[in-house]
């Protein structure tokens, strides 16, 4: 069955070969011309194939793409900053504290994540609104005289309802690094002298630093490119750039434009993944890895 | 087992805590069902009574069955497609050493940190400079692209979990390579196949953008939604579709997740939580 | 029993010079042997030392690199492991989950076309055979480890291989049902005649349960004979070291006679070997060291007491087994203490460290060493 590596190497390579070649005809080459439509520009309906840098300069250098990108970075990382946040004690919590219902409490959380994500940003709009739940709520028990207006349509209500959108996607992969911890490393840490604030600090966070930068990357990245939360409970100050990218390739019919918006807004967030992914290893000193 | 870091008998902040973010996560969940039940064209507190006429309103809506129809044929199709891929590359990955395993798998897998606004324009791209026309076809292409990882993912425990020596075993008993795989690896990976084709089903019954951008004429359910949702008078009625999709989504959940149970206890296996999902 | 008198024996197994590669590490350099059939044969080694990669090769999961193998005098090159007349019992017992007892051995037999009461007596029959009679209806998965143990063994029996291969098949046992095994599978290989061909890390096993031993160290067989054989006259100090425990004494030949030789021993003094005693092979000039063994040495407790050879030592330490005691003892010109085993008797105390002793030995329990 397993004769030597040239032999297994081509019948893995064989395996994997019809899963790989749909994603380079149907990821990899359309990525490749994206990038290449980036460097092109269009006239109305016409395509100019002349290669040029116009596209990249518009995008960097005007005030309005700038603003979009530079907001669009920012909501991403508070999102993630804050999911990653309110995330990581419900992990621990079901990672340490809950003995033989676990299975039980992470079903009950990947539950809302399995209804519609459109209708769950809609009701967002609902509970937030200036005659929303809240608001009733808030002036029904006195709390406050006027319904709240800061509530919607502003980047506040962008961070509130992605950091619940994203949440099953960072609580599982913490729960699972916690998870892994052996036990017996904890014992020995306390054994050794640790009381419970070191031992976390020196022990549990290093060990479950992979788990916390995968949870950091799958929000931070899909968020920068959302396109549902900014459009219904964004209003004009919440927008980001995929809103844009898509009027480009809509209305404003400049598919080179939003091909350039596209690309630059993938490398700012690959850069500063990178630069994520960097840091969490100096952090933990090679640990866990 | 004593739990280090439990004291019994004191106020455990986390679990309060833990609990205050499971309201967190339910409420606007718990909202669908009152909203469509409310006799209010406006979606507003207080509630008005009690009426299903919402949901007899979806009966009669055709738009809406022809948009269900066709969210079923891409779902379907998406699911169907996406696992017999992921379960290709998970098997390869979990049993076989190949030049590149590495990158391979990684670029497999790289739509799952890939905003979903730059597959649908990358796509969109593709099949402008193709010229080719946009249909549900095209959608499912795209939900393929997506649903790929969390199949790789799925059936990536499947076929790691799974003994090499069974395989090796059952060929040592005399029986062929399709033999084999019928009698042996296929009922051993079923839950994580059942698994894969479910979530696939669900990622793509809900996915709003990648529909957005490459359909055609046919949209999609959430394409639907998304139209209606600009009428206000037509906001109860959406209450009530979302949820019907809730309790299908949360009773199709509840059985997949009986049914890997199931699984797992006849294979002797621990019920390690997650499992099943993701 | 020697390896030379067993040829008259048909073989089952032939193995001409086998090698195995894995990328540019080398599993096998080069092994040839004949395993003959209806013996019990054990391939005995550290880990790493490419036993497991042989039996994976005569089960057909790993192809040589170079030379062959036969097995009931067909060549196998190119044959895959379903159409081998060898079954395997693997190391963690490749027990199938989803099946029941009954149906895990009923696996193979599919092929076979037999009617449901003639797969029913067989199954029967094969349970039995392990003493596993009315499990059939068990799921595989309630089963303990040595009844996990017992149904691979049915189900490789049930198909009537000609060679039965064991991958370390009871490492995975606690160390008294291991001893329960050992001697059940060696009962059970005698009664029904097939050859079985066993792989272990454990000398002690593969002792108790063989009828011959290859003792591979590095891709190689360095000893291939007896149980008796190799523990009596194993060929180089690394055989002697890894089966059991082999005191090491510095030697030189002094002189040498048309019969016999004389060595110069450490701390043992003048030894006159008959030449008859030297293994083949060996030439008498090269030897640097003789071995004995820690129970043919005794301590002799009563003044009264002789043996063919005395010397004088003192106990340095002692460990106590229960039914042995261990002494070192640290005799004059020696910087390293040798071990002696004795039995412990009624009435007898263990002797305190730093007591004098005496030490009997004869010149037949010597074993030389290059």
């Amino acid at each position: 069955m397993r004769i030597g590596l040239n032999r297994e190497g081509v019948q893995g390579l064989t395996l994997i070969s019809p899963t790989l070649i749909y994603s380079i005809l149907l990821l990899a080459a359309p990525l490749l011309m994206v990038v290449t439509l980036s460097f092109w520009t269009q006239d109305y309906l016409e395509i100019d194939r002349t290669p040029t840098i116009e596209n990249y300069r518009v995008a960097f250098s005007d005030p309005l793409y700038r603003l979009l990108m530079i907001r669009s970075l920012a909501i991403s990382l508070v999102v993630t900053a804050v999911t990653v946040l309110l995330a990581f004690p419900v992990a621990y919590y079901i990672s340490f504290h809950v003995q033989s219902k676990k299975a039980l409490w992470l079903f009950l959380i990947t539950i809302p994540f399995w209804t519609s994500y459109l209708l769950r940003v809609f009701l967002w709009k609902v509970i937030l609104g200036y005659n929303g739940v809240l608001n009733t709520a808030l002036t029904g028990l006195g709390i406050t005289e006027e319904p709240l207006s800061f509530l919607l349509y502003n980047a506040n209500a962008v961070v509130i309802t992605l950091a619940h959108a994203w949440a099953p996607f960072a609580i599982l992969p913490i729960f699972v690094a916690l998870e892994k911890i052996d036990r017996n490393l904890l014992e020995a840490a306390e054994d050794l002298g640790d009381g419970p604030f070191r031992r976390f600090r020196r022990i549990t966070l290093p060990l479950a630093m992979p788990g916390l930068v995968a949870a950091t990357l799958i929000v931070l990245i899909p968020t920068m490119g959302d396109f549902i939360t900014p459009r219904l409970v964004g209003g004009t100050n919440g927008l980001m750039i995929a809103n844009m990218i898509q009027i480009q390739f809509g209305k404003a019919n400049n598919a080179p434009l939003g091909a350039a918006l596209a690309v630059s807004s993938m490398f700012i967030i690959g850069a500063v993944s990178l630069a994520i992914v960097l840091a969490s290893r100096r952090f933990s000193g090679g640990a866990g890895r | 087992m004593n739990t280090p870091g439990v004291r019994s008998g004191r106020f455990n902040w986390l679990a309060a805590y833990a609990i205050g973010y499971m309201v967190f996560l339910y409420a606007p969940v718990v909202l669908l069902p009152l909203f469509a039940f409310n006799n209010s064209t406006i979606v507003a507190f207080p509630l008005q009574g009690f009426t299903t006429k919402w949901f007899q309103t979806l009966w009669t809506t055709e738009a809406l069955h022809s948009s269900v129809a066709n969210s079923m044929i891409v779902a379907v199709s998406t699911a169907v497609i996406s696992t017999i891929l992921g379960a290709c590359a998970a098997r390869a990955g979990a049993r076989y050493r190949f030049p590149f395993k590495k990158g391979i798998v990684g670029f497999i897998m790289l739509p799952l940190v890939l905003p979903e606004i730059i597959v649908a324009v990358a796509l969109l791209v593709l099949l402008v400079q193709l010229g080719m026309g946009l249909s549900l076809w095209t959608v499912v292409i795209g939900h393929v692209l997506i649903c790929m990882p969390f199949s790789v993912a799925v059936l990536n425990s499947a076929f790691q979990g799974l003994d090499v020596s069974l395989e090796e075993a059952s060929f040592d008993l005399g029986e062929s390579r399709w033999g084999t795989f019928r009698r042996i690896t296929l009922p051993l990976v079923l839950p994580g196949v059942i698994s894969s084709l479910l979530i696939t089903f669900t990622i793509s019954l809900d996915e709003f953008l990648i529909a957005f951008f490459l359909t055609g004429t046919d949209v999609t359910l959430p394409v639907y939604i998304w139209s209606q949702l600009r009428f206000p008078t037509k906001l109860p009625g959406v209450m009530a579709l979302g949820t019907i999709l809730l309790s299908a989504t949360v009773l199709l959940l509840i059985l997949a997740e009986m049914f890997r149970r199931r699984a797992a206890a006849r294979q002797g296996k621990d019920n390690t939580p997650a499992g099943g999902l993701v | 029993m020697t390896p030379e008198n067993n040829n008259d024996r048909r073989q089952i197994v032939a193995l001409n010079d086998v090698t195995k590669h894995f990328g540019s590490v080398v599993a096998l350099g080069g092994v040839s042997a004949h395993i003959n059939e209806g013996e019990f044969f054990s391939l005995l080694g550290p880990s790493g030392c490419g036993k497991t990669t042989l039996l994976r090769m005569i089960a057909g999961f790993e192809d040589p690199t170079s030379g062959s193998i036969e097995i009931d005098g067909k060549p196998m090159t190119g044959i895959p492991a379903n159409r081998r007349p060898t079954n395997m019992v693997f190391q963690n017992y490749a027990i199938f989950p989803h099946l029941s007892v009954a149906e895990n051995i009923a696996y193979g037999l599919r092929q076979k076309k037999l009617t449901k009461a003639e797969l029913a007596r067989e199954v029967d029959g094969a349970l039995e055979m392990v003493d596993l009679a009315g499990y059939g209806g068990r799921a595989s998965h309630a089963l303990s480890g040595g009844q996990r143990q017992r149904v691979a063994l049915a189900r490789a029996l049930v198909m009537k291989p000609k060679v039965v291969l064991l991958d370390e098949p009871l490492s995975a046992l606690d160390k008294k049902l291991r001893d329960q095994m050992q001697l059940e599978l060696r009962n059970l290989q005698r009664s029904i005649g097939i050859t079985f061909v066993l792989v272990t890390h454990d000398q002690e096993e593969a002792l108790i349960m063989s009828d011959r031993i290859a003792v591979m160290f590095d891709g190689q067989v360095a000893q291939l004979a007896t149980p008796e054989e190799l523990y009596r006259r194993p060929v180089n100090r690394q055989v002697a070291s890894f089966i059991g425990v082999m005191n090491f004494l510095g030697a030189q030949m002094s002189e040498e006679s048309e019969t016999s030789i004389t060595l110069d021993v450490a701390a043992l003094g003048s030894v006159e070997i008959p030449k008859t005693s030297v293994p083949a092979g060996l030439t008498p000039s090269q030897i640097s060291d003789v071995g004995v063994r820690p129970e043919m040495l005794t301590v002799l407790f009563d003044e009264a007491e002789t043996a063919e050879r005395v010397i004088e030592g003192q106990v340095e330490d002692t460990s106590y087994y229960g039914d042995m005691t261990y002494y070192n003892v640290v005799l004059p010109g020696l910087s390293t203490p040798v071990s002696i085993s004795m039995r412990n008797t009624a009435g007898r105390s263990i002797l305190q460290p730093g007591s004098k002793v005496r030490v009997g030995w004869a010149t037949d329990a010597i074993v030389l060493f290059k």
